[in-house]
């Protein structure tokens, strides 16, 4: 077995690990340092559960390898805000309903928050184009569109 | 997913020496390969799906291939810039058939991963090549069939494909590529050559097994993309309205002076083996008066000769469509 040792920052706190290269960013993170908020949904990146940023950009950590994220800062729904102080975009999809069962929740949120940071869109459609790389099986897509809107309301007030 | 040696290397001789076997041109590596792995996003997918299992990785995706410039009348795109990070710049603004072909393909997370190097050099989506539980697939295993011709093959290709092979090249970017008469620099261990991007991949009527034209050790290191003195466009048909593979997909580029289409250039995708450019469609606009008939005379000629089978026998007629669709839009002509 291949084994590779890398050192990376997740939420602001610096980890050196060893890890077998088969490893993907999305075990890492949920395996090796016990963070479970992102969740695995298809493994092939299709759905978007396991959405995080690395260096700031929204990707996919279920198709990232470990080894890859070398050096890199990873941010994930633990690191965006606590349960005493939830992130704008975790409390807009509390108070727009924008989620049922959540298994999708941390990806949509952690991809929300990217979102949020682009300035190249600005209609209801332009939310729902570049959410779609976050599927929702309850299909509670009108009202996280709702949510990422509502935050961007509050960001241009 | 097998195990496998994972590098990373800092400059392109590096790489282009740490990769000795002719393995990136082939559909399928095994463990005695070594391949490069840039943004990750196909690799990973059929490693995990026992499809690839190559030996060594050897990771380039942080080589010094992040920039994009404008030599001229032409973009040099290097072959690490994300595909989000091209369609955002600015030198694309106005260049749309190639920023639309990146912002219609995947979604947000995978264009941020995906580069473009990478986009070019995808494998084919096909179910059955992406299945290693399926027996029959002239990709994977030369001469034992294809189980595609009589299976699910809705999303499969109809141009540059026999009874042996209908896989499709599924990259939107690739087909404005070819359409923009770009071309790909690569680095090999014998030094550098440049080819047009419409020479890079091989169709699979010529050979299934064997994706592209790349040698041992070759490197794709940037893109040249000449900016036409022209009108694009990029219409792209599909079952959903995001994120998801096209159906057929039309890629124009036409400048009309006084009713004539002094220039033209066309591409399709969704139909073809490789990244279609559709040079008997536009045998027949060239130097011709724009015109609905002669679009529709013109698309005809493109589909004439497609092979179908009973999952893609709607295809001819909606690529015919779609390419008259996107010739009017991008000229403006209406009768």
């Amino acid at each position: 077995m291949s084994r590779h040792s890398l050192h990376v920052t997740v939420n602001g706190e610096a980890h050196a690990v060893e890890v077998d290269t088969r490893r993907s960013l999305l075990d890492l993170l949920r395996e090796d340092l016990a963070l479970t908020g992102t969740q695995k949904g298809c493994d092939q990146g299709a759905c978007g559960a396991c959405t995080v940023h690395v260096d700031g950009r929204r990707v996919l950590s279920c198709l990232t390898l470990a080894a890859q994220a070398e050096g890199r800062e990873v941010t994930t729904v633990e690191g965006i805000g606590t349960a005493d102080e939830l992130h704008p975009v975790q409390q807009a999809f509390l108070d727009c309903d924008a989620f049922q069962c959540g298994a999708c929740t941390a990806g949509q949120v952690m991809s929300a928050v990217a979102l949020l940071e682009e300035d190249d869109w600005s209609t209801r459609d332009d939310v729902r184009e570049l959410m779609s790389g976050n599927l929702c099986r309850c299909g509670a897509y009108p009202r996280i569109v709702d949510a990422v809107l509502s935050v961007r309301a509050t960001q241009e007030a | 997913m097998h195990p496998f040696t994972y590098t990373r290397v800092d400059d392109v001789e590096a790489a282009s020496a740490a990769v000795t076997t002719d393995a990136v041109s082939r559909a399928v590596q095994g463990p005695d390969d070594t391949v490069f792995i840039a943004g990750g996003t196909t690799q990973l997918d059929l490693m995990r799906d026992g499809v690839w299992s190559p030996g060594t990785l050897v990771d380039v995706s942080r080589l010094p291939l992040a920039d994009v410039e404008l030599d001229e009348d032409t973009l040099v795109v290097g072959a690490a810039v994300t595909m989000a990070d091209l369609a955002r710049h600015e030198a694309v603004a106005d260049l749309d058939v190639l920023r639309d072909s990146l912002l219609l393909a995947a979604s947000p997370q995978l264009r941020s991963m995906a580069t473009v190097g990478g986009n070019v050099l995808q494998r084919t989506r096909c179910r059955y090549f992406r299945d290693p539980e399926v027996t029959q697939c002239n990709k994977r295993r030369p001469g034992s069939g294809c189980a595609a011709i009589e299976g699910t093959a809705r999303t499969h290709a109809v141009l540059g494909v026999d009874a042996g092979c209908i896989a499709v090249h599924a990259s939107d970017l690739a087909v404005a590529l070819v359409t923009l008469d770009a071309r790909v620099r690569l680095h090999g261990p014998d030094g550098g050559r440049t080819i047009p991007v419409a020479d890079l991949h091989v169709r699979a009527d010529v050979d299934p097994a064997r994706d592209n034209v790349l040698a041992a050790g070759e490197l794709v290191t940037h893109l040249e993309i000449p900016v036409p003195d022209a009108r694009t466009g990029y219409l792209k048909v599909r079952d959903r309205a995001s994120y998801e593979f096209a159906l057929t997909s039309a890629a124009v580029v036409a400048r009309v002076e006084d009713g004539i289409l002094a220039h033209v250039a066309v591409g399709l995708g969704g139909v073809g083996s490789v990244p279609w450019r559709a040079t008997r469609a536009e045998e027949v606009l060239r130097g011709q008066r724009a015109s609905l008939a002669l679009f529709e005379q013109a698309a005809a000629a493109e589909l004439a000769d497609a092979f179908t089978v009973p999952g893609t026998d709607f295809k001819p007629e909606l690529a015919r469509r779609t390419l008259v669709r996107q010739l009017r839009d991008v000229t403006e002509v209406t009768a």
